[in-house]
């Protein structure tokens, strides 16, 4: 063991600070058990991705590790009852975020008799496929619990093209005050060894690796013993690497670097580079899902600061209220100085607005510092461009630039000089010596670009919609167009052959009319059928005006320029129309007068011909 | 005397050659490198907040994107607000003016909610929306696909029974980021001094 220890190369970061470690406050007791809350609040959101889909109802009784809501997709996690009890409510309630805000959680009435569900235990992972084990992990509801919270069974899928080089479980735990990874190691590290080896099954990896920080010797030592007495997961050996204690060596790319050398690319993940980084309580949790089919419904926290008497690890139920767990560790809401709860170490952490807020399977410290251990920021000054804070960024970037672009606003800029990787560890601010915010700069920064971006990509999927309707629209038009175009075309066909047709029909009064001059005689003596041929003569003529207002009115839609032209036909027509109407009306008036008749026989003639127009 | 001559002749002819062969060149860039439409109106058309709300007095973002390129104020688009104007401002190099208040106040975004009990189904809305972001058909209830709606407003007036509420975007979690922090800036003597003991 001592051997392979040694021969491992340990390559260095960037920058990096050391702060005061105040780790002995909470790492020399026992991990305790929590007792059970009255009441457990578990929110649906406790890991990246979406949300979990509940699939009880409120007044259901559950049993303890019985699932509440499912995974919503590939990059979500399920959520476990974390006792027996009743489902009191499914509502917002306060939760564990810095914007102080609520979101929808599953309200547990426990009913104290912590009864679990059957549960399916298994003595020898080796039987199981890699299928089966992420199929475990994936319905124990196991998120990254090193404070990121993303689902671990998503890890165990690397990308196909990119076998994993490399498995590393990340023991660092370098933030000041933490100490949960510390104390289960030291209690359990054969549980993180086994559990490392289930996900070494799955992965394959030719190298396997455990980075610590060498501030944690008795974990070492448990480590090296509990490697010692696993056998080798195909053919590789676990090793041991121990690290510097430095800040932030527990950060993902910052231990990549550390331990292999290669950098993480911008946008990229560990997995690309055949890398995959854990941590140790995430390997716990996923020991005891697959051993015992446990789900993930409890973890260690750390509870500690000074306004804390009992400092120490506890292992405590998920959806437990913050509040309710340091009034049994102690906690007394402090008269003088400023009430500070922070979730996570005094780094990365934040600041809760109350106490009433579940922990969650990220949650691995509670700080309750005094005034004088953790002193509030004092007012931030001017920059006096004294560079330390790029001296100490792990990420190698240029911290006093990105804090003028985002002072300025000017975030195309910050963009520009990566502000997205900037790993917000607040290395930059700690050294700060105008005491500058700066992560929280870049932590606004990163926000609005987030949010610049979310608004041009709704816009360019509004543009595409308006564009889409125009075309529609426009489409819609043309489609009306050829309608009334055929329609039109129709209408002038039929007319025409109408026309080729009519000759018959105006014969009567057109041959009528001149033998009634040639031959008054004839006519003479049959006004009844004198009289019957104007009224025809007047149905024609107003037939024909009806055709014309029709021609007219379709002239309006196709070609505007007839339109004058045709009023006026149709004005004429109408003359005529009324002028055989009034002499068909004198007509049949003055049936005795044929001469009369028969030159208005004449003029319908007349009419009836222009009328063809 | 005849050498002067042919110098001046060869230079004469040197020189045309060259403005024969560059103006062959350019001819053929013009031709080949032909750029359709204007390009500054799309540039002008991508900072436009693309409500299509018709605020601006133009139907739609991009006759009023050509507008602007056509030189019309840069100040009418109050759901863009004070943002587009200064994109605008930067994209053209002029002056970024404050919002003519003409034509409306910068809100907080929106999005149209449509009472549905009250909905009777008579497709004005569907009518008016310019993405299409309605759905429903005749004597049918309707909704607005929240995800698409833009709150341009134009759903809200031709409605006959009132039932359409502009309510302002849900500020939830996955929308929230961090405040800047307050650009506080004290001299010196105005510092609280560290008190024993700390480390941070």
């Amino acid at each position: 063991m001592s051997q392979l220890e040694s021969i491992r190369e340990i390559f260095d970061f960037h920058g990096g600070i050391h702060p005061a470690e105040m780790k002995s406050l909470s790492n020399q007791t026992a991990i305790t058990k929590a007792a059970i809350p009255p009441k457990l609040i578990l929110p649906l959101q406790q890991h990246i991705g979406k949300a979990s889909k509940v699939i009880v109802e409120i007044g259901q009784h559950v049993l303890k590790g019985q699932t509440l809501a499912e995974a919503d997709g590939f990059i979500s996690v399920a959520l476990h009852a974390p006792t027996s009890g009743k489902i009191e409510d499914i509502t917002d309630h306060a939760i564990a975020h810095p914007s102080g805000q609520s979101d929808r959680c599953i309200i547990l009435i426990p009913d104290g008799q912590d009864q679990w569900c059957e549960l399916q235990a298994c003595r020898d992972y080796t039987r199981l496929s890699a299928q089966e084990i992420q199929t475990k992990v994936q319905h124990a509801g196991i998120a990254g619990m090193g404070g990121a919270g993303f689902p671990t069974e998503v890890k165990l899928h690397p990308p196909k093209q990119n076998n994993v080089e490399t498995y590393i479980l990340n023991a660092a735990e370098c933030e000041p005050y933490i100490t949960s990874d510390d104390r289960l190691l030291r209690e359990r590290a054969n549980e993180v060894v086994a559990g490392m080896a289930m996900v070494a099954s799955v992965l394959k990896p030719t190298t396997c690796l455990i980075g610590i920080e060498d501030n944690k010797p008795e974990a070492i030592s448990a480590l090296k013993a509990a490697i010692s007495e696993i056998d080798d997961i195909n053919n590789t050996r676990i090793e041991l690497a121990i690290i510097p204690t430095k800040y932030p060596s527990g950060g993902e790319k910052q231990l990549i670097k550390l331990l292999t050398n290669k950098e993480v690319p911008n946008g990229k993940i560990p997995a690309e580079i055949g890398i995959v980084c854990q941590n140790v309580a995430t390997v716990a949790a996923i020991y005891r899902a697959i051993r015992f089919g446990e789900p993930l419904i409890s973890r260690i926290t750390t509870l500690t600061g000074l306004h804390i008497p009992n400092r120490g690890n506890v292992e405590v139920l998920l959806g437990t209220p913050i509040d309710w767990l340091l009034c049994e560790y102690g906690y007394k809401v402090p008269e003088s100085g400023t009430q500070r709860l922070i979730m996570g170490g005094p780094m990365m952490g934040f600041t809760l607005s109350h106490a009433d807020i579940p922990i969650v399977k990220t949650t691995n410290c509670i700080l309750a510092p005094n005034d004088t251990e953790l002193p509030l920021a004092p007012p931030a000054q001017a920059c006096i461009r004294c560079g330390l804070c790029s001296e100490a960024c792990p990420a190698e970037l240029l911290p006093q630039q990105l804090y003028w672009f985002s002072r300025a606003e000017e975030y195309e800029k910050a963009a520009h000089h990566n502000l997205f990787d900037c790993i917000e560890c607040g290395a930059c601010s700690y050294v700060c010596p105008s005491a500058i915010p700066l992560v929280q700069y870049y932590r606004h920064a990163k926000g609005e670009i987030k949010q610049q971006q979310a608004s041009l990509k709704k816009s360019d999927q509004a543009r595409k919609r308006f564009e889409a309707r125009q075309a529609r629209l426009d489409r819609e038009h043309a489609e009306k167009e050829e309608k009334r175009k055929a329609r039109a075309e129709a209408a002038a066909k039929a007319q025409a052959a109408k026309k080729a047709a009519k000759p018959e029909a105006s014969d009567t009064p057109l041959t009528e009319t001149p033998s009634t001059e040639k031959k008054p005689a004839i006519i003479a003596p049959a006004p009844e059928l004198d009289l019957s041929a104007l009224k025809t003569a007047w149905d024609n003529a107003q037939n024909k005006l009806n055709k014309m207002y029709d021609a007219l009115d379709a002239a309006k839609e196709k070609n505007p320029e007839q339109v004058t032209k045709l009023s006026r036909a149709v004005e004429k027509n109408q003359m005529r129309v009324n002028q055989a109407k009034h002499a068909w009306q004198k007509a049949s008036e003055e049936q005795s007068k044929p001469t009369e008749q028969s030159e208005q026989a004449v003029i319908l003639g007349n009419i009836a011909e222009k009328g063809e127009l | 005397m005849s050498v002067a001559v042919i110098v001046i002749i060869t230079a004469i002819l040197a020189l045309s050659g060259l403005a024969i062969v560059f103006g062959a060149l350019l001819g053929f860039a013009s031709v080949r490198f032909k750029v359709e439409g204007n390009p500054i109106v799309d540039e002008i058309d991508s900072l436009l907040p693309q409500t299509q709300c018709g605020q601006c007095g133009h139907p739609g973002c991009r006759p009023y994107a050509e507008s602007i390129a056509a030189g019309e104020e840069i100040n009418k688009c109050p759901p863009g607000g004070e943002a587009t104007i200064n994109a605008l401002a930067a994209l053209l190099d002029i002056d970024a003016p404050e919002l003519d208040a003409e034509h409306g106040e910068e809100k907080p975004k929106q999005v149209a909610i449509i009472r549905e009990d009250e909905c009777i189904g008579c497709t004005k809305c569907i009518q008016a929306c310019p993405i299409d972001a309605i759905l429903g058909s005749a004597k049918h209830m309707h909704t607005v696909i929240e995800s698409e709606c833009t709150g341009c407003d134009l759903c809200v007036e031709p409605c006959p029974v009132d039932c359409i509420d502009l309510i302002p975007l849900d500020n939830g979690l996955a929308t929230w980021h961090w405040d800047a922090p307050k650009p506080l800036q004290i001299i010196a003597s105005d510092k609280i001094p560290h008190s024993e003991g700390a480390i941070a």
